[in-house]
C-alpha cells in the first residue's frame, strides 16, 4: 500500500509538471475546433504508444489496487495523453502510425478485451468491477476503430462489429437455451427440501423426457404422420381392417383396454403399415423410413447416453480417492447450501454431527479387528440372503410363465389367469426392493454406497424378470411363426378360390374384390410383441402411480389425520411418513426406458405413451414428494456425476438392443402385415432401395463393401484402434497416478520439513535473539519474560516432550537435573558464537528450566 | 449508469443488464429473477428505486434460500458493502452473492468467498476460534447434537494436521484453497439457486 501512495504522489508531481503543456494543448484544441475531434483521436493514439510500458504496469496493478488507485490512474492517463499530444503537436505532420505502434496498440486492446472477458472470474466487488469494466470498454471502443489502415481499417472494424454481434448472439442463444429447460423451479424446490440426491432423480427424469421427446419427434415425424397422411386409409386393405369376427366388440372399452380391436389395427402398431414401396405424391419410401427410424432410435440413444457419460466422466476425473483431507472436507464442504427447508437442515445437522463423531471414532481406533470381522460376516450374510431372494423370484416368474402357457391354450380363462404374469412381476417389483433395503441395513454402508448396492440388486431382479418375460415372448413368437405358415396357405387358397368362383359366376365382369374384413390373415407376431410391450408399459405406469398414491399419499393422510385419535404417535412411531425411494424410482425409470426401446420398433406409438408418462410423472411425483414424503434421515449429497444411472441406462440399452436386433436379423417378417411383408428378412429393404433407387455403381460399391473380405479387415482395424486407444488411456492413467504420488510425496516432504523447522525454530530464534542487539527483549523485558514462559509450548512435539519430562521428573528434579543437561549443551556448543555460553552449565539454572529442552536457554540469557 | 438505473423505475435498464451479464456468472433470466426477488424484499414505496436502496439484514435473511442456512449472518456480512457494516445488502451485493454461488462460478471465486464466510472474525486466517464456530454452525443449535469439548479438540486438531501445511496453527487462504480445490463436491455443494 505504501508503494501505491508513493506512486500516486509521483503522479501528482508529474501532473503538475505537465500542467503548462496541458493548458497549451487545451488552447490548441479549442482553436482547431472540429478538426480536433478527428485529429485528437489520432493523437491520443499516438500518445498511448509512448507510455505503453507504464501502462502495462498500471494495468497489472489494476488487479491489486482499489478504486481510489483507479481514479488516480485515470488522472495519470489523462496527463499522459495531454503531455504527449502537446509533444506531437510539434510534429503533427506524421499522418499514420507505424507498424510497431499499431501492434502495440492492438496488443493493448486485446489485453483490455481479455480483461473484460475474464472479469467475472475475479473476486471483486461489483462496484469495482463495474468501474473497471466501463473503463476498459471505453478504451476498447475508442481505439478499436482506429486500428488498421485504409481498406484494412474498414475490414477490421467490420470484423470487430461481427465479433461483438456474435458474442451478443451467443449470449442470447444461451439465455434462450436455459429458458427452454423446463421445471427448473420445481426441481429447485424439491432440492431445497430433500437435498440434492432426491433432486438428482428428477433431473434424470427430465433428461429422459428430453431424450424421449427427440425419439418421439423422429418416429412421429418420419413414420406415423406420413403413414396417416399419405398411406392407404383405414379399411382399404386387410391389414388395416378389423376382422369380421372381432368387429362386434372392437369398440368395447374392455377390448380397447387390452389394446385389441380398433387400437390393434391402427398406426400405433407395426401391422398397420403397408409394404408399398412409396406412398403419396412425395414418393415417400415408408418401409425404408420405418427401418431407418428403428435403427436411428437406437443410434441416437446410444450416442446421447455415451456422450453424457463421457461428459460426466470428464467432470469427475479431477480427483476421487484422496484420503488426505477427510476431516477438512467434512468441515469445509459438507454443508449443502441448496437446503432451504428447516426440517431438512435439522436432518443435515444431525448427519454432519454423526459423521464428525464417526470419523473421530474411526481415527481414534482405526483398526478394530473384531468389528471388521463382524461387519464382513454381516455383509456376506446379506449378500447370500439377497441372492436367495433373486433366485426365488426368478423361479417364481419362470413358474408363472410356464403356467401362463398352459392357460393360453385353454378357452375360458378369467382376468386373473390372463394377467397373472404381469401381476406377479409387479408384486415382485413392489415387495422385493424394500426387502433388499431391510437386508442391506445389515451391511451398514455409507448411504451413497448403499444406494449403489441397492440399485445393483434391484437391477438384477428386474433384469431377471425382463429376460424371463422375453423368453416367454420368444416362445410365443415361434408358435405364431409356425401358425403363420399354415395361414399363409389358407389365405392363398381362399383368395384363389374366391377368384375362381367369381370368375365362374360372372365370366366377363371383373370380380368385386373380397371385403378386406373377410380375408383370413396370419397372426402377425410383430404386432403381438408390440402389444405385449405396450401392455407392460401401461401396467407399469398404473402400478407406479397406485403405489405412490397408496404407499405415500394415503399413508401420509392417515398418519396426519388419524394421529389425533390414536394410541401412539403415528408420525414419530411406526407407520410414519414415507421417504422418497430414490433407487426404486431410478430403476423404474431405467427399466421403463428399456421397455420403450425394445417395443418401439414394433409399436411406434409406444414412445408417445412414454412421453405422456414422463410428463405426468414429473408433475405427479413432484407433488407427491412435496406433499407426502419426508426428507431422508441421513441426508446425503448425490455423487457429482450420475454416471451410475447412466451406466445402468447404457446396460439396459444394450440389453434391449439384443432382442430387437435378433428379431430383425433372423426372423422372417409376417407375410401379410407390416412394412416388410413379402420380404425374406426385414433388412432386405435396404438392399432393395439401393438396387432400385440408386445408380448402378452405388449398388456395386455397396456389394464390394458388404464383402466379408472387406468387413473383416475393417473390424480388425477397429479392434486394433480400440486396443491402441485403450493402451494410451492406460498409460495416461498411470502417468496420472505417478504424478499424484509425486505430489503427495512432495507434500509429505514439505510437511516434514516444516515440522522439523518448527521444532528447530525455537533454537533458531534463540540464536537470533542472542545475535541481534536484543532490542526487543530490552525494550520490553516483560514481553521477553512472557516469551520465555511460552517458548516451551511453541510446538506440539516440544510441548509434549516438555510435559512428559515434567511429569516424570519434577519430584526429584534436583537429582536428575544433571543427566538432562548434556544434550542441550551439546547442541549449544555447536554454533561458534555460543561458546561463551558454555560456562553456564545446566546445573546452575533454576529447576523449572531444566526439563524444557532447549528454548529456555537462550531466551533467558540476556536478562542475566 | 447509476443514475439511469435509479430513474428508470422498476425494470432493470438494458445496459445495466448487459453489464451484469458480463460481470457475473448469471444469465439474463437469473438476473431478472434476482431483481424481482430483490425488489420483493423492499417495501412498496421503495421498489421503484431498487438498485439504489439497501435491504437490512433482518429482511434479507427472510429469503427462503437463506432461511435454513447456518452461515446466513456470515454470508450477509461477507457480501455486504455497507459502510456501517450492518450486513445490509444492495442489489449489486445480492448479484455478487448469487454469482459466487452460481453453478458456473469458478472454483477460485467460490473458494475465495467460502474462505471469507468461514473466517468469522475477518482477520484473513482461519484460527481455532473460527474453526470452532464453524463446527458449531455445522452441528446445529440443538444441545444433543453439539460435540463435546474433547471431540471438538480432536476434530480441530485433525483438521489442522491435515490442512495446516506451514504448521502455524491456523489455516490461511492458500491452504484453504488447496484443500477445497481437491474436494470432489465442494463446487456442487457451494451453490445457491434462486
Amino acid at each position: 500500500k505504501d508503494n501505491e501512495e508513493e506512486e500516486s504522489k509521483e503522479e501528482e508531481s508529474h501532473s503538475q509538471q505537465n500542467s503548462p503543456s496541458r493548458r497549451k494543448n487545451h488552447q490548441r484544441e479549442n482553436n482547431n475546433g472540429k478538426r480536433a475531434g478527428a485529429e485528437g483521436n489520432r493523437q491520443r493514439e499516438r500518445g498511448k504508444k509512448a507510455p505503453t510500458k507504464d501502462q502495462k504496469e498500471s494495468e497489472n496493478k489494476e488487479k491489486k489496487t482499489n478504486k481510489k488507485a483507479k481514479e488516480e490512474e485515470n488522472k495519470q492517463k489523462a496527463d499522459r495523453k495531454n503531455s504527449t499530444s502537446s509533444a506531437s503537436s510539434n510534429s503533427s505532420d506524421e499522418e499514420s502510425l507505424s507498424e510497431e505502434e499499431l501492434a502495440m496498440l492492438m496488443e493493448q486492446v486485446e489485453q483490455k478485451k481479455k480483461l473484460i472477458s475474464t472479469m467475472r472470474n475475479k473476486p471483486w466487488r461489483m462496484v469495482k468491477k463495474l468501474s473497471v469494466l466501463r473503463e476498459a470498454q471505453a478504451f476498447v471502443e475508442k481505439f478499436e476503430g482506429a486500428l488498421g489502415k485504409g481498406k484494412g481499417k474498414k475490414l477490421y472494424a467490420y470484423k470487430m462489429m461481427m465479433a461483438k454481434k456474435w458474442v451478443k448472439f451467443k449470449r442470447d442463444f444461451d439465455n434462450f437455451k436455459t429458458q427452454c429447460i423446463p421445471w427448473e423451479m420445481k426441481i429447485k424446490e424439491v432440492e431445497s427440501h430433500f437435498g440434492s440426491s432426491v433432486a438428482s432423480y428428477f433431473i434424470f427424469l427430465r433428461w429422459m423426457y428430453g431424450v424421449n421427446l427427440v425419439l418421439f419427434g423422429l418416429i412421429f415425424g418420419l413414420v406415423i404422420i406420413p403413414e396417416v397422411l399419405m398411406g392407404m386409409p383405414y379399411g382399404s386393405m386387410p391389414r388395416k381392417t378389423v376382422p369380421r369376427a372381432e368387429q362386434a366388440t372392437a369398440m368395447d372399452f374392455s377390448v380397447l383396454w387390452d389394446f385389441e380391436g380398433y387400437i390393434k389395427y391402427s398406426a400405433l402398431f407395426y401391422g398397420y403399415y403397408n409394404n408399398q414401396r412409396t406412398i403419396g405424391w412425395l414418393k415417400y419410401r415408408l418401409p425404408m423410413a420405418y427401418f431407418m427410424v428403428g435403427i436411428s432410435v437406437f443410434g441416437y440413444s446410444l450416442m446421447v447416453v455415451i456422450r453424457s457419460m463421457a461428459r460426466n466422466a470428464n467432470e469427475s476425473t479431477a480427483d476421487g480417492d484422496d484420503n488426505n483431507f477427510i476431516f477438512s472436507w467434512k468441515m469445509f464442504t459438507s454443508w449443502d447450501y441448496l437446503i432451504g427447508n428447516p426440517e431438512t437442515a435439522d436432518n443435515k445437522f444431525a448427519s454432519i454431527t454423526t459423521s464428525f463423531k464417526e470419523s473421530i471414532v474411526d481415527e481414534q481406533e482405526s483398526n478394530k479387528d473384531e468389528n471388521i470381522h463382524l461387519r464382513r460376516f454381516l455383509r456376506v450374510l446379506a449378500n447370500v440372503l439377497i441372492i436367495c431372494c433373486l433366485c426365488g423370484s426368478g423361479y417364481l416368474i419362470y413358474f408363472v410363465v410356464k403356467r401362463s402357457q398352459t392357460f393360453s391354450k385353454m378357452q375360458n380363462i378369467g382376468w386373473y389367469e390372463r394377467n397373472e404374469v404381469e401381476i406377479v412381476m409387479s408384486l415382485l417389483g413392489m415387495f422385493c426392493p424394500p426387502l433388499f433395503e431391510t437386508i442391506a441395513a445389515l451391511e451398514n454402508y455409507h448411504p451413497r454406497i448403499g444406494l449403489k448396492w441397492q440399485l445393483g440388486r434391484i437391477f438384477a431382479l428386474f433384469l431377471g424378470n425382463l429376460y424371463t418375460f422375453l423368453l416367454a415372448l420368444m416362445d410365443d413368437v415361434n408358435e405364431k411363426l409356425a401358425e403363420e405358415d399354415l395361414v399363409k396357405n389358407i389365405t392363398h387358397w381362399t383368395l384363389l378360390s374366391y377368384h375362381n368362383s367369381s370368375a365362374e359366376n360372372g365370366s366377363a365382369a371383373t370380380p368385386p374384390p373380397l371385403d378386406p374384413a373377410d380375408v383370413p390373415r396370419g397372426p402377425c407376431w410383430e404386432t403381438t410383441v408390440g402389444i405385449e410391450f405396450v401392455r407392460l408399459t401401461v401396467s407399469d405406469i398404473l402400478v407406479t402411480y397406485i403405489t405412490i398414491l397408496v404407499g405415500d399419499f394415503i399413508r401420509a393422510c392417515f398418519v396426519r389425520f388419524v394421529n389425533y385419535c390414536w394410541c401412539w404417535d403415528l408420525e414419530a412411531g411406526f407407520p410414519s411418513y414415507a421417504e422418497f425411494d430414490i433407487s426404486g424410482n431410478v430403476l423404474g425409470l431405467v427399466f421403463n426406458q428399456g421397455m420403450i426401446w425394445m417395443g418401439s420398433f414394433y409399436a411406434p406409438g409406444l414412445v408417445g405413451i412414454n412421453v405422456l408418462r414422463l410428463l405426468t410423472s414429473m408433475y405427479f411425483q413432484c407433488w407427491a414428494v412435496m406433499s407426502s414424503n419426508v426428507p431422508h434421515e441421513r441426508v446425503f449429497k448425490a455423487s457429482k456425476s450420475n454416471n451410475f444411472y447412466m451406466g445402468l441406462l447404457l446396460l439396459i440399452l444394450f440389453l434391449s438392443l439384443l432382442p430387437v436386433a435378433y428379431t430383425i436379423m433372423s426372423l422372417p417378417p409376417s407375410f401379410d402385415c407390416g412394412p416388410f411383408s413379402g420380404k425374406k428378412r426385414m433388412y432386405d429393404v435396404i438392399q432393395e432401395t439401393i438396387e432400385l433407387d440408386f445408380p448402378l455403381f452405388v449398388a456395386k460399391i455397396f456389394s464390394y463393401v458388404a464383402n466379408p473380405g472387406l468387413i473383416i479387415p475393417a473390424i480388425l482395424l477397429m479392434v486394433l484402434a480400440i486396443y491402441y486407444l485403450n493402451a494410451v488411456a492406460e498409460a495416461y492413467q498411470r502417468a496420472n497416478a505417478e504424478l499424484k504420488k509425486k505430489m503427495q510425496m512432495q507434500r509429505e516432504e514439505e510437511k516434514n520439513k516444516r515440522n522439523n523447522k518448527a521444532t528447530t525454530n525455537p533454537m533458531l530464534q534463540d540464536l537470533e535473539d542472542l545475535l541481534s542487539p536484543s532490542t526487543n527483549s530490552e525494550s520490553t523485558p516483560k514481553q521477553a519474560e512472557d516469551k520465555k514462559v511460552e517458548s516451551p509450548n511453541r510446538t506440539i512435539p516440544a510441548e509434549k516432550q516438555g510435559k512428559a519430562a515434567v511429569l516424570d521428573s519434577s519430584p526429584m528434579m534436583g537429582g536428575r537435573g544433571a543427566p538432562f543437561a548434556p544434550p542441550p549443551r551439546v547442541f549449544m556448543t555447536q554454533p561458534p558464537m555460543l561458546r561463551i555460553r558454555a560456562p553456564y552449565p545446566g546445573q546452575l539454572r533454576p529447576r523449572g528450566h531444566l526439563p524444557g529442552p532447549v528454548p529456555g536457554w537462550g531466551r533467558g540469557q540476556p536478562r542475566y | 449508469a447509476e443514475a439511469a438505473m435509479g430513474a428508470s423505475g422498476s425494470v432493470l435498464p438494458r445496459e445495466a443488464l448487459a453489464e451484469y451479464q458480463e460481470l457475473t456468472f448469471l444469465n439474463k433470466q437469473e438476473i431478472l429473477l434476482a431483481y424481482k426477488r430483490f425488489s420483493e424484499l423492499l417495501p412498496k414505496e421503495e421498489r421503484d428505486n431498487a438498485c439504489a436502496t439497501r435491504v437490512p439484514k433482518s429482511r434479507f435473511l427472510m429469503l427462503p434460500e437463506l432461511r435454513a442456512n447456518p452461515f446466513q449472518h456470515q454470508i450477509c456480512h461477507v457480501f455486504s458493502t455497507s459502510d456501517v457494516r450492518d450486513g445490509s445488502m444492495s442489489f449489486e451485493d445480492f448479484l455478487d452473492m448469487l454469482s459466487a454461488f452460481s453453478d458456473s462460478a469458478t472454483l477460485e471465486v467460490k473458494s475465495h468467498y467460502a474462505f471469507n464466510i468461514f473466517d468469522f472474525d475477518g482477520d484473513g486466517i482461519l484460527d481455532r476460534n473460527d474453526l470452532e464456530k464453524l463446527v458449531n454452525c455445522l452441528t446445529g443449535q440443538g444441545e444433543e447434537s453439539r460435540l463435546s469439548t474433547a471431540e471438538m479438540e480432536q476434530l480441530i486438531h485433525n483438521i489442522l494436521e491435515e490442512s495446516d501445511i506451514d504448521k502455524d496453527g491456523t489455516i490461511n487462504r492458500s491452504e484453504f484453497q488447496h484443500v477445497v480445490s481437491r474436494s470432489p463436491d465442494f463446487a456442487s455443494s457451494f451453490k445457491i439457486v434462486l
